[in-house]
């Protein structure tokens, strides 16, 4: 096959890709007022104001078989909570799961496509880069389920995709080209992809802190509109699992970070300096390394800490978005 | 292993004080909050009380925290303007077009935003406060490290993970299998009466205070060693051979210790210039440039070597970088007798991809009056109105398009005669009269290789012997990169270490059953910092010790391990 037939298969199936997700999307759309009507239900049938999050808690505590939290701080939740959901989840929510593992097999391939099509790593520009960023975050998303069940995030996770995939495709896509002096390099490889492995991890990351502003808010009695959160971990399991979540991607960035210099260095003559791009990878950094010590710091843990992972994360999205677009620096791959 | 008691007696310090180990400041989520401040109990304070407590204020977690986001919040100007350091034209740009702004902006120091005294201010008091806080840090972790495990608390009821299960085997054996299982598992072991203490996972706070050093030894190696290394820049046109001094520079940055002795002596050669590009998308795209060098060392020969965008060519001890590359048209001007005053290659600036370039030729001694020649050379020339333009890096073999050098003419005063430093690759119109060009009487020059064009007014004629193709090059001589290299690969280490590996404290009691009743075995554990998985790894532990328990006798058939309680 030739190059431009390649990338026109790899066209297609980015855009089938999308439309697999966008039904999920709508399946996990679906799932969430699912929820809403169990939780809705089990409020009624419960004359008692006591909501589901609380008998969540109280299953999760007597699960961990007679320990007692220590005195300073609450025991850290051990296993899985046991949601009211887990163990039955709803047809809904199974068929969008299989509907992201569907739309993440034809990304893949996409990718594939594209890579063949070009005969180098289908990251050099800022279409290819999106393409494989968005399939990276839907890795990690699918990788994390190992872990933890966190697919009541499928929705936010596949609206962002969609979102993503939809502005490269239609503003960001530029035809197959070869790979500028600059970045021939083996960095490319690694650099570029762990930079992508970190926002996967960053993405769910700020998924999480965002549900966990707000369960916290329902759990402080506001938010009786959004019923579903009720299904939902309570806000301090949900802050654990994001904790976890951005520390990996927090190392990934810092590799990232490191890599990138080492590239710098090879390329441009010195290791540092100040490159748009450079200052907002840092600005990043800096902002997930307050996160980590806000969550370790008295009065910080909880909501503040968790406004600080989604900020992170908003920094994160501007650095792969406006950074590339519309700031002059030397990292000026976009294509465009 | 030293069996030294633990001297630093902290308070509450029966092993489940969150604050005994790893030392935190007092208002680390782990830390013992002291309310009893230095506020209250000294309600006067001495110059010496106000130290203490700004000290104490500057080295807690919540200034630490502010610090890092005002540090993020700090850096966000500097993406936002350009910068002198990474893009000097653009600050040149940003002032003739906005001239007012830049006077507020530049006096804020936002075009060298990263070395203005408020950003320094916000790292200095940052590393201040990290610095304060490793050193009782690690002061105590070295403690730590020689210390035993804590004696086991009274109570492990409270505990995480606590199961408690009664057992036929005597209480020693329990404990002695406890030892030994714990030990295998990495734990570092200490038995008190009946019982067992361990403790594990000491790399975290060795990996967090291996990152936390490691990022002030980043910080020394970037601020004050960096400033022992230079960097410069040179045009190097085909056949030309450039010594490293200064005097061969066309620009030179010292850096702040840098000296003229810190130049390593070497030369360098531009033999040739290869570039490949691709046609692609209705367009030229490069490929690879390929620069072949030679260089030579005093008392060596010269050596062939290969300079391409991502391999700096290393001599001496300094890199040499593949910035840029152009063309070089050669001329010759002759006054009117036929006198050569002029010849050689000059470098015309490439203005885009394919290569149409712009450049000047200034003439300043020889003729009449001072001339120079301000114009463009296009390799595969389209003519437009205003000049030639591009569509191809190549040069063109095409009879009808060969490669074209427009000049326009000027006299006048070049300024060369001052002795200040002028910028070779432009031309100052103010004291020069246009003879020849664009909006001018006479026409321009059209020169083809090989071509010769009488001057206006009898001054000479300039004739255009041929192509050379030149090079700019980025020379640097950095002593950091290796040491920076290794403070990165300690922070990531470090990092690594201080996330992952989870530190936790574990106790097995034993407790003998009066006369003919079992013995009951307790298990518990303490987490020193995050670690989600201790429930499940003291539950683990109780399982296997159990399972050893039940092998050691084996053999007589007595009752089964009787359920948990």
């Amino acid at each position: 096959m030739t190059t431009a037939t390649l990338a026109a298969y790899s066209v297609v199936a980015v855009y089938s890709a999308m439309t697999v997700y966008v039904l999920a999307f709508v399946a996990f759309a679906l799932d969430l007022s699912k929820r809403s009507a169990i939780a809705q239900s089990a409020l009624a049938s419960a004359k008692a104001p006591a909501s589901l999050s609380l008998a969540t808690t109280a299953s999760s505590r007597a699960e961990k078989a007679g320990s007692t939290a220590v005195i300073d701080k609450p025991a850290p939740p051990a296993q899985p909570t046991a949601s009211p959901t887990a163990g039955r989840a709803s047809r809904f929510q199974r068929t969008a799961y299989a509907l992201v593992i569907v739309g993440w097999t034809v990304h893949l391939t996409a990718l594939i496509l594209r890579g063949l099509a070009a005969g180098r790593v289908p990251w050099a520009d800022l279409y290819e880069f999106v393409m494989t960023g968005t399939a990276i975050m839907i890795g990690v998303f699918i990788f994390i389920q190992l872990w933890r069940d966190v697919k009541f995030l499928g929705a936010y996770i596949t609206a962002i995709v969609v979102l993503l995939l939809g502005l490269a495709s239609v503003n960001f896509y530029v035809p197959v080209g070869p790979l500028n002096p600059a970045l021939q390099s083996a960095w490319l490889v690694i650099h570029v992809f762990v930079a992508t492995l970190g926002t996967g991890f960053f993405a769910v990351g700020g998924g999480l802190s965002i549900a966990q502003l707000l369960q916290t808010r329902r759990e402080m009695g506001g938010l009786a509109r959004v019923p579903f959160l009720a299904t939902f971990p309570a806000s301090e399991v949900l802050e654990n699992i994001a904790y976890r979540v951005i520390v990996v991607g927090f190392a990934f960035w810092t590799f990232t970070l490191m890599a990138g210099a080492i590239w710098a260095e090879r390329a441009w003559g010195r290791y540092w300096g100040w490159d748009t791009k450079e200052v907002w990878t840092f600005i990043i950094w800096v902002t997930f390394a307050g996160y980590i010590h806000a969550r370790a710091t008295r009065g910080w843990r909880g909501s503040r800490s968790a406004w600080l992972a989604i900020i992170g994360f908003a920094a994160v999205m501007f650095n792969f978005t406006v950074v590339n677009l519309f700031f002059k620096g030397l990292h000026a791959y976009t294509g465009l | 292993m030293a069996s030294r008691p633990r001297s630093s007696a902290t308070p509450r310090d029966d092993g489940t004080s969150a604050a005994a180990d790893p030392l935190r400041p007092s208002d680390h989520i782990d830390g013992t909050p002291d309310d009893a401040g230095a506020g209250v109990t000294q309600p006067r304070l001495k110059l010496v009380g106000y130290l203490r407590f700004f000290w104490r204020q500057l080295t807690s977690m919540r200034t630490a925290l502010i610090l890092l986001l005002l540090l993020a919040l700090g850096a966000v100007p500097g993406s936002l303007v350009p910068q002198r350091s990474s893009d000097p034209n653009g600050v040149v740009a940003y002032q003739a077009n906005n001239p007012d702004t830049f006077k507020i902006l530049d006096s804020l120091g936002l075009f060298s935003a990263f070395t203005s005294p408020w950003f320094s201010a916000i790292y200095l008091l940052l590393f201040i406060s990290l610095v304060g806080c490793i050193i009782p840090r690690l002061k105590h972790h070295l403690d730590a490290l020689r210390a035993q495990p804590p004696k086991t608390p009274a109570r492990l009821e409270r505990l995480v993970g606590f199961t408690s299960v009664t057992t036929t085997t005597d209480a020693a054996t329990a404990v002695a299998e406890a030892r030994s299982l714990l030990r295998r598992q990495g734990y570092r072991v200490a038995s008190y009466d009946g019982s067992v203490s361990a403790e594990r996972g000491y790399l975290r706070e060795t990996g967090n205070l291996i990152f936390h050093i490691a990022l002030v030894g980043m910080l020394l190696t970037v601020g004050v060693f960096g400033s022992y290394g230079y960097t410069g820049q040179r045009i190097l046109v085909q056949g030309e051979a450039f010594t490293n001094v200064i005097s061969d520079y066309d620009s030179f940055e010292p850096g702040r210790f840098s000296t003229e002795s810190s130049l390593q002596p070497f030369q360098l050669r531009l033999d040739s210039f290869q570039p490949t590009y691709q046609f692609q998308n209705g367009g030229w795209a490069p490929e690879d440039f390929a620069a072949h060098l030679s260089t030579r060392v005093p008392g060596g020969s010269w050596t062939e070597q290969t300079l391409k965008v991502n391999s700096p060519v290393e001599i001496g001890g300094t890199q040499v970088y593949l910035l840029g590359n152009g063309f070089a048209p050669v001329v010759t001007v002759k006054d009117p007798n036929g006198t050569v005053v002029y010849a050689g290659p000059v470098a015309f600036l490439s203005q885009d991809g394919n290569l149409t370039s712009s450049g000047v030729i200034k003439v300043p001694d020889g003729l009449a009056k001072q001339v120079a020649f301000q114009g463009f050379f296009c390799p595969t020339p389209v003519t437009t109105p205003t000049g030639c333009v591009s569509i191809s890096p190549y040069l063109s073999k095409d009879a009808k398009a060969l490669p074209v050098l427009q000049l326009s003419v000027f006299t006048g005063d070049l300024g060369l005669d001052k002795g200040v430093a002028v910028n070779a690759y432009a031309l100052n119109e103010d004291k020069l009269t246009k003879i020849a060009g664009f909006r001018t009487d006479v026409p321009g020059l059209d020169l083809h290789v090989g071509d010769s064009a009488e001057l206006p007014n009898g001054l000479g004629s300039i004739e255009f012997t041929g192509i050379d193709r030149f090079v700019s090059v980025d020379i640097h001589h950095d002593p950091t990169p290796a040491y920076a290299l290794l403070f990165a690969m300690l922070i990531l280490g470090g990092l690594l270490l201080s996330l992952f590996v989870p530190r936790r404290r574990v106790w097995i009691k034993a407790i003998p059953g009066r006369g003919k009743q079992p013995t009951r075995i307790e298990y518990a554990g303490l987490a020193r910092g995050e670690d989600p998985t201790l429930a499940r790894a003291v539950a683990e532990l109780a399982q296997r010790h159990q399972q050893h328990l039940d092998g050691v006798r084996d053999s007589p058939p007595g009752e089964p391990p009787v359920g948990r309680t």
